[in-house]
């Protein structure tokens, strides 16, 4: 019989508390696996790999906009690539308790800098850069409202009205949908076309909240967003220049310390985790002792009584984290149905399942530890009297 | 009957102390649980308290129609004096609300801090707001007052420095508490400072009023709501506070529940396993009890007991440490509506350690009972042979 399985039988000498400690692992490497993927969603947001977009906002507040102006001077910087801009416009849907951001770009600028994302159907953009009146959305959008290509949904603006009659209602027909390889943003907003913004609004035609810009070569980025705030440090207008990495983190930081929140929770489940296994180990161990006698009689070494337990401990902890990342992977579609809302986009991070598989290998060795040294020490002849 | 629970249960409690490791693992588990479900749920009582002790019934809000943010609106000076007149108006004060960029202690970034631009009414309508440390604002002068929740989070806010925001400098020269409420995240400058450094010309964005009775809020809101001129509507402090706070606090609230039953169903788990196992050891005892004439509910309920006694104990322990650790622990989140940080302290209330409690025992009751009918269908013979 090999050591494995001789430890798998071990384990199930006592069916009802192994099972039952082997589901209190599952059930906190799952609550392991939901936090740690709502607290990678908070603080990473998109994770975008060779980042070469830096984003120009206003320098002292973010409800500030600039001038529409700047876009040839950021232009003219050089290392400047391409140059796109957004507009905060505060539309509401319907009662406006599902809230998403819509901005006014220049479609074919707009889908320049952002590259990787993916327009269906084929005739998307085409259109988009055509028909003034149309907007293209994010698939997040999709599964959330439900809306189609050849919807026309209107929204009601909190801070622009129209021109013509001082309304603040305006209409748009989705022309299209875009995610990024199939995934949606984790902060899901509807596109649509700036010259009818800028033509229909009464005020404010010509702000922009923020412009993105492509560098050429990602290494300078620093040093062409201190070149852009340079530019406009004496103006009316001052900026403020970040990577669109930095951007996104000082966004999630804004929202609270979900790192801190999860860590506190973690720790609490951990800690129980290591005090009820290890408890379970010991008790297993002390039943045993006369039979590690035996074994250590038949011939067996100190060293593999002590793996045979320590073992016992590590597999009881893997195969529960295990199970539970498993079981995270399971839930993870059915639950980011209702945290999209919140979260924009929701996914369990395959990362981790790594960090997760790895820390239940560190807890069974913390557990195993004791008793396998235990084991280590018995010596024969005291182990075999104690009946 | 009582006699002979009492006798049983006794008898458990006093040797419990044989079995402290594994007991323990009750406690911890359990403790676990109700530490996070309460530690999550304070935060969204303090976060609703914080919201809702801002609002008042006669006092409210004339903002821009179907608006649910204060940062919108633009109301003239003659509008203004109209509203002023109006009969259902006591004392009416133009508000200007805006977010600066300011870094937060402890971090390098920029977060967003509310500047309320206000006359001098405001501190009329709002007799909560006191000094407590150098004095008010001079009006016409580039000074400005801060809440002592924005001067403990964020840098430069101390009495006597300056803060920059764009091409004006403004010296602190006071710090104000509002009976802990939102107010207290905000610094407060004179209407006409703001209107300048955010180029808004004479508009303000909202008026704070008070009104003459907490009726004349509706029919304000119809005379309003029926004016041509005006495109604004009438919200009471309440109503617009409870609605900023419903949201996250609803979510924080979920979130807390939801992670408290997944730590449930772990702890469930280990409680079972620890009273399977204080059941097995204790099969002998149980079994003479039987055949010396104890019927078997006295057996049931003296094993439930104890898992409730342990579990209770563990809910003690879980919610005076979050009691100790976290009640008036001050955390800061974004307000969706406002973009901007609103700080708030943890509380941990009377109700909230009750229901800890109640879980607690919830969780005992349920990690006893499969146990304790185990121990009372023991076949007496078997068991008293030891097997």
């Amino acid at each position: 019989m090999s050591l494995f399985s001789l430890m798998w039988a071990n384990l199930f000498r006592k069916r009802t508390r192994t099972t039952l400690t082997l589901l209190s692992v599952m059930v906190a490497f799952l609550l392991f696996m939901l936090l740690q993927s709502i607290a990678d969603a908070f603080a990473v947001g998109p994770q975008i790999a060779g980042n070469d977009r830096i984003v120009v906002g206003a320098k002292y507040s973010q409800i500030d906009n600039l001038p529409y102006s700047q876009k040839q001077q950021i232009m003219a910087v050089e290392g400047v690539e391409a140059i796109t801009h957004t507009t905060w416009f505060g539309g509401m849907y319907q009662d406006g308790k599902s809230f998403f951001a819509q901005f006014p770009v220049m479609p074919l600028e707009y889908f320049e800098v952002y590259s990787e994302l993916m327009l269906e159907p084929a005739d998307a953009l085409q259109r988009f850069a055509r028909e003034r009146g149309s907007a293209v959305i994010d698939i997040g959008l999709v599964d959330r409202f439900g809306w189609q290509v050849g919807d026309v949904v209107p929204l009601i603006s909190q801070i622009y009205s129209k021109k013509e009659d001082g309304s603040r209602t305006f209409e748009f027909e989705i022309v299209g949908t875009y995610s990024d390889n199939g995934r949606s943003s984790s902060f899901p907003v509807m596109l649509f076309h700036y010259e009818r913004f800028r033509e229909s609004v009464a005020f404010g035609g010509d702000s922009v909240s923020q412009w993105t810009v492509r560098v050429s070569e990602p290494d300078r980025a620093d040093e062409i967003a201190q070149e852009i705030d340079a530019l406009f440090e004496n103006s009316s207008d001052p900026t403020r220049t970040t990577t669109e990495d930095e951007s996104n983190r000082e966004f999630a930081r804004q929202l609270g310390d979900m790192g801190f929140i999860t860590t506190m929770i973690m720790s609490a489940v951990f800690f129980t985790i290591v005090l009820l296994t290890g408890n379970t180990m010991t008790q297993a161990l002390r039943e045993r002792i006369p039979e590690l006698a035996v074994l250590k009689t038949l011939g067996f070494t100190d060293m593999t009584v002590s793996l045979l337990v320590l073992g016992e401990a590590v597999l009881l902890c893997l195969v529960g984290g295990a199970i539970g990342v498993g079981m995270a992977f399971l839930l993870g579609p059915g639950l980011s149905v209702s945290l999209e809302e919140v979260l924009g986009s929701f996914e369990i991070a395959p990362q981790a399942a790594l960090t997760g598989v790895g820390l239940s290998l560190v807890i069974g060795l913390v557990i195993g530890a004791l008793p396998a040294i235990t084991a280590k020490r018995l010596a024969i002849v005291d182990a075999l009297r104690r009946q | 009957m009582f006699a002979q629970i009492r006798e049983i249960t006794l008898m458990n409690l006093q040797n419990l102390s044989s079995r402290l490791g594994s007991s323990s693992v009750i406690v911890v588990g359990i403790g676990g649980v109700v530490a996070v479900l309460v530690g999550l749920l304070s935060m969204a009582t303090g976060f609703s308290a914080a919201l809702n002790s801002t609002g008042k019934a006669d006092r409210a809000l004339i903002m821009r129609e179907g608006s649910t943010s204060e940062m919108n609106g633009a109301m003239s000076a003659g509008q203004r004096a109209t509203i002023r007149a109006m009969e259902e108006v006591a004392t009416a004060s133009g508000e200007t609300y805006v977010v600066a960029a300011i870094e937060k202690i402890g971090t390098d970034v920029p977060a967003n801090v509310v500047v309320r631009g206000v006359e001098p009414p405001s501190f009329d309508i709002r007799p909560e707001v006191k000094i407590i440390e150098g004095r008010r604002f001079e009006p016409g002068r580039a000074e400005i007052i801060v809440g002592v929740k924005a001067a403990s989070q964020f840098k430069g806010l101390g009495v006597g420095e300056t803060l920059k925001v764009r091409d004006q400098s403004w010296q602190v020269v006071g710090h104000f508490v509002a009976g802990g409420s939102v107010t207290e995240s905000e610094i407060w400058a004179d209407l006409a400072n703001v209107q300048s450094a955010f180029r808004r010309g004479g508009t303000s964005n909202t008026m704070r009023v008070q009104l003459v009775s907490p009726e004349a809020a509706l029919k304000l809101n119809k005379r309003l709501r029926e004016d041509p001129r005006f495109d604004l509507m009438v919200r009471t402090e309440r109503e617009h506070y409870a609605e900023q706070s419903r949201d996250r606090a609803t979510l924080i609230n979920d979130f807390g529940v939801a992670v408290g039953i997944i730590m449930a169903i772990g702890a469930v788990f280990a409680a079972l396993n620890t009273m399977y196992s204080a059941v097995s050891s204790r099969t002998v005892e149980i079994a003479t009890l039987r055949a010396l004439g104890f019927s078997s509910l006295p057996v049931v309920v003296s094993v439930m007991i104890e898992a409730m006694a342990l579990a209770l104990l563990g809910g003690l322990l879980g919610g005076g440490l979050v009691w100790l650790a976290f009640d008036g622990y001050t955390a800061s989140t974004l307000n969706n509506a406002s973009f901007s940080q609103v700080a708030f302290d943890f509380a941990v209330t009377g109700d909230l350690l009750q229901m800890g409690l109640t879980w607690a025992l919830a969780l005992g009751l349920i990690g006893g009972l499969f146990p304790a009918l185990r121990a009372a269908r023991l076949p007496i013979t078997t068991a008293l042979r030891g097997e």
